[in-house]
């Protein structure tokens, strides 16, 4: 199959690689560089385990192609933590507040939530449930995957985290 | 500061430092899986590796005329194609299952479930393995099937297992049609029947709890690489049972089981989909095999929710039998169980329908009977337990709504009957009807706690009020409460009647201190989410004194964890975690001989202080478990061994029966059918807690699947045997959006048995979910005459409900 020459710019560095017209961003983010972060659940774009932000979009890749990606920046979960090598204020809420089980959906979730917070950098509680509605997760019941968003929102805002009451 | 106010400050810094049992230590799984860092299988990637795909049956039930591969082997970039002529000659075109059936890993001669494994496809890359399997051409005669398991055993059925129709003895007793499985009965059939014969009140509901699927976000795979020169396997898979897939794959190889290496990495989630032993991983195998490269196989989401392992289907004819005054006085259950095309239960082996017989509940019932047809129909093979102990689920939920329809059949209130028949506290360990004996309980106290909690006096009498407004017309809207009051029995088990294939369902912990006073534990458990690594190290730090911090916990690798039945059942926490405090508590008695040396007084007398052990009367003399460790290595004792390692094979005297008490308030407009639920409040027993924040992540977990379970989750198939929404699409998971928020609370009675008095709670929430939902549903209806409404719940069929009670107008 004739391959085509695609340029990214992934985790703030240029790539350039060559990719069937028909490989799908997350098998090229998997397979060829070595990016496993993001997942598989689906294959169908439900579940969002394959999140990643694409020129400021959240982006589901198993139903996005490679070569739809040309000439795009891209973070994926790689890309997310702090320059000094330290965990993100998403990375660390989402620890504090045991926001992950089995770690499958996480990168995704993490992606998405990231998106969310440009967006909005103070989100209710409703607004980030139907922000992350795209994102299945099978193990936490989302209760703590709200409250590492909300841990983020206030650590980035410089507000203090009041857990929300029961 | 007096001396003692001292003295109490530093013992519990020395106590925090440790981060043990009771404190909730934040997760280490966490660090690399919040950076993308884990490590699943199908981030594996070896040089060399091919991709396996299957060609599938489109058909539920179909004679296979033949198989053409010519056009596919064409394709550049395919290597192989298997099909069972292939496999015959190895033996291996059929593999056990863990239910004492067999299972065809490529179909031979027939077909009996819509996408069963055909051939398999081997390539460069996925997509050429996904191109391939459309150029397989299979020609097949379609059969009639069934899909209606009460028709299984009609006499003109067609007849679905040809390979073992001639073997009317099967692995649980005679077989009484050639679609029938199994019977299994247990209890006293006569002194039940005497009962209810002479019983003031008795009812009889069918109650169904459908088919679903465990569905986890990571999919089945495997990814085989046999070397040739060697002759061993490495198998890296979804495996939340390694050791045992080892013994499988040796036992159905023919490989010597030192020569297989089996490796369960990181999971994402099994809630029992990743117990047993699939087509794919046996593919994987012998594509290894043959082709003497790596070979990985990856589950997409349609293949994984139509055929690695349904859960439920069991169609439970309920019937209780009471006084007029509400006392239970008997129970009997009659269970038609749909396995689909192969029993594939992942069952202790003595348990055919597992531990359905916990069926009588949280209640002293003094008689019970229980009776279980297994029946095979042209569905995916299984019968898993999804996030429960095997059948557990189905017993709690037949027991939790069948009280329910007792108490509106006596006009009792649904709490107060449930209080009026529970096993009381001073009648522990107690004996069930049905066999078995009951740790330790005390239901009372947890009710009381639950009601008092959700204020179930002031919700009965809004819903007294909301009952009137809605017959005058002012609303649409039907309240109901739901309620489950559950046990749960986990932690199998005992040998003497858990096995699989034979072995014991004992589980290990192996314990090495390092000369620095560092920790590596290897168990023969495997995590799937639950947080192993971080609980374990838990306990180990309260038993040894030791920071969790400095204690590494590993599982998976079957060639240094020491053998295990891994990780279902709620079984990591009652067996390998008592075997983590069994082999703790041993080398915690060599530190004393060490640190008696050492101190140079007598073993007796010392005391253990949080992290050291210390001369009696002389806390200022002491060596820490650190010194201990250095010297163990430096200068051991005479006659005492160097080093500081145990091993623990835990064999449990009993199971574990955690238990709670759960309430639902739901609001249902009777006009579109949809639910909302308004509160749920989960309390939980599992006895001692290790890491409360864990076990509330847990519960949330738990009552989410068992949210869906009830409120719409569905693998369904249509007359022809098409499944019917295989994907994401119509299987019902809930998002952040629909999934309601959970209140938890928890009582805390020990287990007698285990060392740390833990019982185990992942599944807990499961188990007394489902069947909370749907009596709170069902409460909704029930001052409307609408009779039990079948699971699931979901707004069409609730819609259907208002239809059928002329509620629409």
């Amino acid at each position: 199959m004739t391959k085509s020459h695609i340029k990214v710019t992934i985790n703030g560095k240029a790539v350039e690689a060559l990719v069937e017209p028909r490989t799908l961003l997350i098998h090229f983010l998997r397979e060829q560089q070595n990016l496993t972060g993001a997942h598989i659940g689906c294959d169908t774009g439900h579940c969002g385990a394959c999140t990643v932000d694409m020129d400021e979009m959240s982006v589901k890749s198993c139903m996005t192609f490679a070569v739809q990606a040309n000439g795009a920046a891209i973070t994926t979960i790689e890309g997310v933590a702090n320059a000094d090598g330290t965990l993100s204020a998403l990375q660390e809420g989402f620890r504090m507040m045991h926001g992950l089980q089995c770690g499958y959906c996480t990168p995704g979730m993490i992606l998405r939530a990231h998106r969310l917070l440009q967006e909005n950098a103070d989100p209710t509680e409703d607004e980030i449930r139907h922000g992350i509605a795209g994102n299945l997760c099978r193990c936490t019941g989302y209760v703590n995957i709200v409250k590492a968003i909300q841990y983020a929102a206030a650590k980035i805002n410089g507000t203090p985290y009041q857990e929300a009451a029961e | 500061m007096n001396e003692q106010v001292k003295i109490d400050i530093d013992r519990a810094e020395r106590t925090e430092k440790l981060q043990g049992m009771g404190c909730k230590r934040k997760r280490v799984e966490d660090i690399r899986f919040t950076q993308g860092k884990g490590s699943y299988v199908d981030d594996l990637k070896l040089p060399g590796m091919l991709f396996g795909d299957f060609v599938r049956s489109p058909h539920a039930h179909a004679r296979i005329v033949s198989i053409d591969t010519s056009r596919a082997k064409a394709l550049p970039g395919v290597i192989a194609v298997l099909t069972a002529a292939d496999l015959k000659p190895l033996g291996l075109h059929y593999m056990p299952t863990l239910a004492g059936d067999v299972q065809a890993v490529l179909a031979e001669h027939k077909v009996l479930f819509q996408n069963q494994e055909v051939a398999f496809v081997i390539a460069e890359d996925r997509y050429i393995a996904s191109d391939a399997t459309e150029l397989v051409d299979v020609v097949y005669e379609a059969l009639p099937c069934i899909v209606d398991p009460f028709k299984s055993m009609l006499p003109d059925a067609p007849i679905l297992r040809e390979d073992i129709q001639d073997k009317m003895v099967g692995a649980h007793g005679p077989r009484k049609h050639p679609n029938h499985i199994f019977e299994w009965q247990i209890g006293d059939r006569q002194a039940t029947d005497d009962v209810f014969a002479n019983a003031d009140v008795t009812i009889k509901e069918m109650l169904v709890d459908h088919r679903t699927h465990p569905s986890p976000l990571e999919t089945c795979q495997s990814l085989a690489s046999f070397d040739k020169v060697k002759g061993e396997l490495t198998l890296w898979g979804t495996f939340q049972a390694p050791h045992v897939i080892r013994t499988v794959v040796s036992l159905i190889s023919g490989l010597p089981e030192h020569k297989i290496h089996v490796i369960a990495p990181d999971i994402g989630g099994g809630f029992g989909n990743k117990v047993g032993a699939y087509a794919g991983y046996v593919c994987s195998v012998v594509g290894s095999i043959v082709l003497g490269v790596p070979v990985k196989w990856v589950e997409d989401r349609m293949e994984n929710l139509s055929t690695t392992s349904f859960a439920r289907d069991y169609h439970m004819t309920t019937e209780l039998a009471a006084t007029k005054e509400g006392k239970i006085i008997g129970m009997r259950v009659h269970v038609l169980a749909d396995h689909g095309a192969f029993d594939a239960c992942a069952d202790p082996s003595k348990w055919p329908a597992g531990f359905m017989n916990i069926c009588t509940g949280s209640y002293d019932i003094p008689v019970a009977y229980l009776a279980v047809d297994g029946v095979y129909t042209n569905k995916a093979p299984g019968g898993v337990a999804y996030r429960c102990s095997f059948r557990v689920t189905e017993a709690v939920f037949a027991i939790e709504r069948a009280i329910e329809v007792l108490a509106q059949k006596l006009g009792m209130d649904a709490a107060e009957l449930r209080i009026k028949n529970f096993i009381k506290a001073e009648q522990f360990p107690y004996h069930s009807a049905l066999g078995w004996e009951y740790d330790s309980g005390d239901y009372h106290t947890a009710m009381k706690k639950a009601m008092d909690a959700i204020g179930y006096t002031s919700l009965r009498a809004e819903q007294a009020e909301k009952r009137e407004a809605f017959k005058r017309g002012e609303t649409r809207e039907l309240m109901g409460v739901g309620i489950s009051f559950f046990t749960e029995i986990v932690g199998a088990g005992p040998a003497k009647n858990c096995d699989i294939l034979g072995i014991a369902m004992f589980d290990s912990a192996e314990i090495r201190i390092h000369p620095t006073g560092s920790v590596i534990a290897r168990m023969g458990t495997k995590s799937q989410g639950q947080g192993h690594e971080t609980t374990y190290a838990q306990i180990i730090a309260t038993e040894l004194g030791i920071p969790a911090d400095d204690i590494m916990i590993e599982e998976g690798n079957t060639d240094t964890a020491p053998y295990g039945l891994g990780t279902y059942g709620s079984r990591s926490t009652p067996v390998a975690g008592a075997a983590t405090a069994v082999a703790a508590r041993k080398i915690k008695a060599k530190a004393q001989m060490i640190a008696a040396h050492m101190l140079e007084v007598h073993e007796g007398d010392l005391e253990w202080d949080i992290d050291r052990f210390r001369v009696k009367g002389l806390p200022e003399k002491f060596k820490t478990m650190k010194e201990i460790a250095w010297s163990a290595y430096n200068a051991p004792p005479p006659n005492l061994e160097p080093g500081l390692e145990a091993v623990n094979y835990y064999e449990p005297p009993n199971m574990t029966y955690p238990f709670g008490a759960y309430f639902c308030v739901m609001d249902i407009d009777v006009d579109t059918g949809v639910a909302k639920t308004r509160r749920f409040y989960a309390l939980d027993d599992c006895g001692t807690r290790i890491n409360p924040m864990i076990i509330e992540g847990q519960v949330h977990g738990g009552l989410t699947e068992a949210f869906a379970c009830a409120m719409g989750q569905e693998i369904r198939y249509d007359e022809m045997g098409n499944v019917m929404g295989a994907s994401f699409m119509d299987f019902f998971l809930p998002t952040a959006v629909e999934t309601p928020k959970w209140e938890t609370d928890f009582t805390v009675t020990p287990s007698p048995h285990h060392p740390i008095g833990a019982k185990g709670v992942g599944e807990s929430p499961h188990v007394g979910g489902v069947p909370c939902f749907s009596n709170a549903v069902n409460d909704a209806y029930a001052f409307l005459d609408a009779g039990h409404i079948q699971m699931p719940h979901d707004a069409w069929r609730l819609w259907k409900v208002g239809e059928r009670l002329g509620l629409h107008g």
